[in-house]
């Protein structure tokens, strides 16, 4: 019998052959914080140790609240960048990087093959590489700082077959929404889910780090692809490594496969407050808003900011929304510069804000009040995550959210096509 | 062996609602952290909590954010245990690292209601409620040592024998 994805790069990494089910002490690669490393310093130095122990595996990237917005972020941050300095971290990325996810990956840690652990539940998105990612506390990163082992079960694996191809004005983030909205919020809990399929080898390198980000929505441990051509050309100038690319036998035991065609898929909205109540964008047409959001780790990459551009060009945003767009790095921002995106987006009437989670988690910059709502390109929508405990969230991808904007109402994007 | 009072929540209970995204950079000390424990669930909750009290609820709780404040909010509200169908991965192990036992068992959340009072004993992994008494798996002894010692820091700190400086 052969082994999944999961079970050959955590029996090389345990040095002996194991299966879904077993426990193995493994030592990552890499090991991401953001914004909550302080907190996790604060932890680090509870254990009493003096040094962390892999400097060069710790990448810190600041996100959360860039720059600070009150005095306790201003500090959290300072904590941070103080520790960095002491403990000579070479991988830290300050306040003008952007999202940790992106700017990970746009800096050459994100690789197939890689075992890679972080103190954010969106960790799987390096999944998209071709890597082993997932998300941990705090506690287990300080402890990793200073022990560089962690103990990690095997996951079992679910295969997402995806079939045929996406009509227009439907993408990725539409498919990973039906899938979640089919499958159900715990589906994947303690899983791997690895989409392969016809129509997952035409997916973009954005599209794929869109699905594998939102792959923790159905709980999943992590996600993965197999690295395609546009993956690899992407990481010939910026792999930080060298790297092997590891993938399921044909043998391998899946604990279920699941068939997903595309080609009649519709626009996909996740509706308040679950990321599973999803319907299809013409059951919940004309539901007002008050806010949009184009950005976050799950689309607000160039692809993303292209798409909203081509809808809102020559366009205005409705006169009472506000539209925020976030472009999730700089490397992402100056690329959209550059093509006129920018030009274009702000053109329409949207509020352009500098790389960064912005309001995703509730935090800064475009909090809801009581009573408002908001569609967002985002992958959660619980209740009070951007504000209020009495606002609501509904998530889609950027065309349906820019012809959104353009209406003030929840709209179906291929009218704009 | 302690008794509490029951709180009774449904599915998928997210770690938004248990402890919002607004605080996670801004409170770093945990008996603050308490004071917003399930804010934008239950508003009542943080008040009227008291030591010994247990949470009783459906599938997937804790789903969402890693935010470990989610454990440790919880934990210093009084929670001694969280009683699910089932847990999601990333709030498992928070809570053990947190030193806050979750135990799973669909039968006991079937069968107990909100309000009522329960005896959890974690030696014989069992919970009595008013409707009977049901078990649960008991922990490994790597678990029940994190458990025992408060948390995964403090269990670091005894095992690499150091002093907190």
């Amino acid at each position: 019998m052969g082994k999944t994805f999961s079970e050959k790069i955590l029996s090389l990494r345990a040095g002996k052959g194991v299966e879904a089910g077993e426990v193995v002490t493994v030592s990552p690669d890499y090991i991401l914080s953001h914004d909550n490393a302080a907190a996790i310093i604060q932890e680090f130095h509870k254990i009493g140790l003096k040094n962390v122990k892999s400097p060069q595996k710790i990448v810190i990237i600041l996100d959360h609240v860039v720059p600070a917005s009150t005095e306790k972020y201003a500090l959290n941050h300072k904590i941070i960048r103080d520790f960095v300095s002491s403990q000579k971290l070479p991988n830290f990325f300050d306040i003008n990087c952007g999202i940790c996810h992106q700017v990970f990956s746009e800096k050459g840690f994100a690789l197939p093959g890689k075992l890679i652990l972080g103190s954010d539940s969106h960790t799987p998105s390096y999944g998209a590489f071709g890597a082993f990612a997932a998300g941990i506390g705090r506690s287990e990163v300080a402890a990793l700082w200073a022990t560089d082992e962690i103990w990690l079960r095997v996951p079992e694996s679910i295969k997402i077959e995806l079939e045929g191809k996406l009509p227009p004005g439907v993408y990725a983030k539409d498919v990973i929404l039906k899938i979640i909205g089919e499958q159900g919020a715990d589906r994947a809990n303690y899983r791997a889910v690895e989409f392969a399929g016809e129509a997952a080898k035409d997916f973009s390198l954005a599209s794929r780090l869109t699905m594998a980000n939102m792959s923790a929505e159905m709980g999943a441990k992590n996600g993965y692809f197999t690295p395609h051509e546009e993956t690899l050309d992407y990481l010939k100038e910026r792999k930080r490594d060298d790297f092997q690319i590891i993938t399921s036998d044909l043998d391998a035991r899946f604990e279920d496969i699941i068939r997903v065609d595309v080609s009649s898929l519709e626009p996909q909205v996740a509706c308040p407050h679950t990321v599973d109540n999803v319907k299809a964008v013409t059951e919940v047409g004309g539901v007002k808003f008050h806010q949009a959001l184009i950005g976050t780790c799950t689309n607000g990459r160039l692809e993303d900011l292209k798409i909203a551009a081509k809808i809102l060009k020559g366009q205005k945003i409705h006169p009472r929304v506000r539209v925020l767009i976030i472009p999730a790095s700089q490397e992402t921002y100056l690329l959209s510069l550059r093509e006129g995106i920018i030009e274009v987006l702000s053109e329409a009437g949207c509020v352009v804000l500098n790389p960064g989670c912005g309001p995703c988690l509730g935090a800064h910059q475009g909090i809801l009040a009581p009573g408002e709502v908001a569609i967002s390109t985002a992958n959660r929508n619980f209740r009070g995550r951007m504000g209020s405990r009495d606002s609501e969230i509904y998530l889609a991808s950027p065309a349906t959210v820019a012809a959104s904007s353009i209406k003030g109402e929840i709209t179906d994007p291929r009218k704009f096509l | 062996m302690k008794k509490g009072r029951v709180w009774k929540y449904g599915d998928n209970i997210n770690t938004d609602v248990i402890f919002p995204g607004k605080y996670t950079y801004s409170i770093l000390e945990p008996k603050e952290m308490a004071r917003h424990a399930l804010e934008d669930l239950d508003p009542d909750f943080a008040q009227k909590a008291r030591p010994g009290d247990v949470i009783v609820a459906g599938k997937n709780f804790g789903c969402g954010s890693s935010r470990e404040q989610a454990a440790t909010c919880l934990k210093y509200a009084g929670v001694q245990a969280v009683v699910a169908k089932s847990f999601a991965r990333i709030f498992f192990r928070n809570a053990i690292n947190q030193g806050l036992p979750v135990l799973q068992s669909a039968e006991a959340v079937e069968n107990i209601q909100d309000g009522e009072e329960v005896e959890v004993d974690f030696a014989r992994g069992e919970i009595k409620g008013e409707k009977g008494t049901f078990k649960f798996p008991p922990f490994p002894d790597s678990v029940l040592g994190i458990l025992e010692a408060g948390g995964l820091i403090p269990y670091m700190k005894k095992k690499l024998g150091k002093k907190e400086e």
